[in-house]
């Protein structure tokens, strides 16, 4: 496979470094940080055309294009960013950073600590979808950009663009938040749980500290994904995908070896995220994900907690999401509606469950498109005058 | 035949005028089956209003975004739950009413979220239609009625006689209501007897 020609092409990481003290909201804090980027596009002259994508649980700032010319090193969302794409890297200047706490390249728990010279680990202190966004309005001072044509997220990324809208009013224009929520339910939490368990219980976690051993909670890891992958995915699309096809036999060998399709597929996805994701990274975006609640503090008023907003929305939910369900989107339309604000919501069927977000399927694509589209023309109205 | 769902992207430019002059500017608009956009369009162009259009078709809910309105893609018969009480001036139902199912109790929401409904429907009592059951003995087929009676939307269909019935059973006050020809025209005939030479009939009325 080779790059597509609509794909931006190959793109490079940057690094920035910040020396300046970030205070957390857990109280903890990080004397200095790197936070690890790529930019596809070009900002015009008055920084006005950026637009800011904020990556979700096992994302990373690799949003477009492809890392070498191998065909494997595709970016997350490099159906939706690029050339004449929903997001069009020859309008916006596009910019994805991969969060504190990751294993992308910015500072997280597998990172050095200065102060001791070893890797964090566990101390690696909680980070919240509101600290994600100071880093970022860090990130947009060092890049130039005063104020953000759009932030778009989906899932944990929509909880960042919605935090964004809160956090920093004058900043963003747009905000574009996708299979999201303002606050993760019980059944969320569960889950989420679940999969720290098997991570947290594996012999091979040492407390987090697994660097030090040289080793890695990899088999709690594997469980935490499979579970998570079947919650992503509907019941239906498991049934069209799988059914209870048997692997290569037409009998049952009554045995515990992998015999169901379903069962090999969980495995294999599970085998192949090991291989790129960090144990305690999961464990810091699945918390990042049950704290976030910008209602709690406004009496568990969302409408309220929205009072300050003055960025235009667009909302976007999947009909077969059952992690993040449409009624949680339209939640935050209403809080939006409450207080007068700009939103279009658009509830897409699919069959992909909460991943239909990383799809390009037809209505979503040309519901972002419209939307981009209307930024982008404001972007360039505003130029022209 | 195009067999367009009808909806209030087909108002013609007449009854478009009708309803916008019926609005204060700078007020409160939702526009439930709102097509493309157009009328909210042309309503926030011409009178500054603000608001939303509701949709469900997904591509008629990506023409509204490109409209540069807000849209809500939402199914009508589901009620309008989602939406506070009191939060609009006006809230409009163009052309839709014939397809929703519960009519009754969405003419209610409408006056549970806004002050002032306007509705506008195909007159099924235009002397066209009756003419068609009458002489044709078959279910009336128009350019504002294109289906056959299996495959149509339009599974409410009434009279303007029918529908100032139903806002007098409800308690409503009638505050304006007109009957239109297609073409625009005015008449005596058309002023005399509404509900026999309109087709297009349009109503304001509130609690």
């Amino acid at each position: 496979m080779s790059i597509a020609e609509n794909s931006i092409g190959i793109v490079s990481p940057q690094t920035a470094r910040f020396d300046q003290v970030l205070e957390l909201e857990s109280q903890g804090q990080l004397a200095s940080y790197d936070i690890v980027y790529e930019t596809y596009g070009t900002l015009n002259s008055q920084a006005s055309n950026a637009i800011l994508v904020a990556h979700a649980l096992s994302g990373d700032h690799h949003a477009a294009g492809h890392h070498d010319d191998t065909g494997k090193t595709e970016g997350w969302w490099n159906n939706l960013i690029g050339p004449n794409k929903p997001i069009d890297t020859n309008r916006f200047f596009v910019v994805c950073c991969n969060n504190l706490g990751g294993c992308g390249g910015s500072t997280g728990p597998s990172s050095i600590n200065p102060a001791t010279g070893k890797t964090y680990g566990t101390d690696f202190p909680i980070v919240t979808v509101k600290d994600w966004v100071e880093s970022q309005a860090r990130l947009s001072d060092l890049l130039g950009i005063q104020q953000w044509a759009a932030v778009v997220g989906g899932s944990l990324g929509g909880m960042q663009a919605l935090q964004w809208s809160i956090s920093y009013p004058q900043r963003i224009r747009h905000a574009i938040v996708i299979a999201s929520a303002a606050k993760l339910s019980a059944q969320n939490i569960g889950f989420n749980d679940v999969a720290r368990q098997a991570i947290r219980t594996d012999p091979e976690f040492f407390d987090g500290d697994y660097y030090q051993h040289n080793s890695s909670p990899s088999k709690g890891l594997r469980v935490a994904r499979m579970l998570g992958h079947i919650t992503y995915l509907s019941d239906d699309l498991l049934a069209n995908k799988f059914g209870r096809d048997l692997r290569q036999k037409a009998k049952f060998d009554y045995e515990f070896t992998p015999e169901f399709e379903v069962e090999s597929y969980l495995r294999y996805q599970g085998d192949r995220f090991v291989k790129r994701f960090d144990a305690n990274t999961y464990l810091l975006m699945t918390k990042a994900l049950d704290y976030f609640d910008p209602a709690a503090a406004y009496d568990h008023d969302l409408a309220k907690a929205l009072q300050k907003v003055t960025a235009e929305f667009l909302v976007v939910s999947f009909s077969s999401d059952w992690r993040f369900t449409t009624e949680r989107s339209r939640e935050i339309v209403r809080a939006l509606q409450t207080n007068k604000l700009n939103v279009s919501y658009a509830e897409v069927e699919s069959p992909h469950g909460h991943d239909s977000f990383l799809f390009e399927l037809e209505d979503y694509a040309s519901v972002l498109r419209a939307y981009t589209n209307r930024i982008a023309d404001e972007c360039e109205g505003a130029n022209n005058e | 035949m195009n067999k367009r769902r009808l909806s209030n992207s087909t108002l013609t430019r007449h009854d478009l005028q009708i309803i916008t002059d019926w609005i204060e500017p700078n007020s409160r608009v939702m526009d439930l089956g709102c097509g493309n956009g157009n009328l909210l369009k042309h309503l926030q162009k011409d009178k500054g209003v603000s608001g939303y259009g509701i949709e469900l078709d997904p591509a008629l809910v990506a023409q509204s975004i490109d409209n540069g309105i807000n849209v809500i893609q939402t199914n009508l018969d589901h009620g309008l739950g989602h939406f506070d009480s009191g939060s609009f001036d006006y809230v409009i139902l163009s052309l839709t009413l014939q397809a929703i199912r519960n009519p009754k109790a969405l003419l209610e929401e409408m006056l549970r979220v806004g002050k002032q409904g306007i509705v506008t429907f195909p007159n099924f009592a235009y002397w066209h239609n009756r003419w068609q059951i009458a002489i044709g003995g078959n279910m009336p087929v128009s350019e504002e009625l294109p289906y056959k009676w299996y495959d149509t939307p339009n599974i409410h269909l009434c009279t303007l006689k029918d529908f100032h019935g139903l806002c007098e059973q409800l308690g409503f006050t009638i505050e304006s209501s007109i009957a239109v020809k297609q073409n625009g025209k005015q008449s005596m005939t058309l002023k005399l007897f509404p509900n026999l030479f309109g087709e297009i009939a349009l109503c304001r009325f509130s609690d």
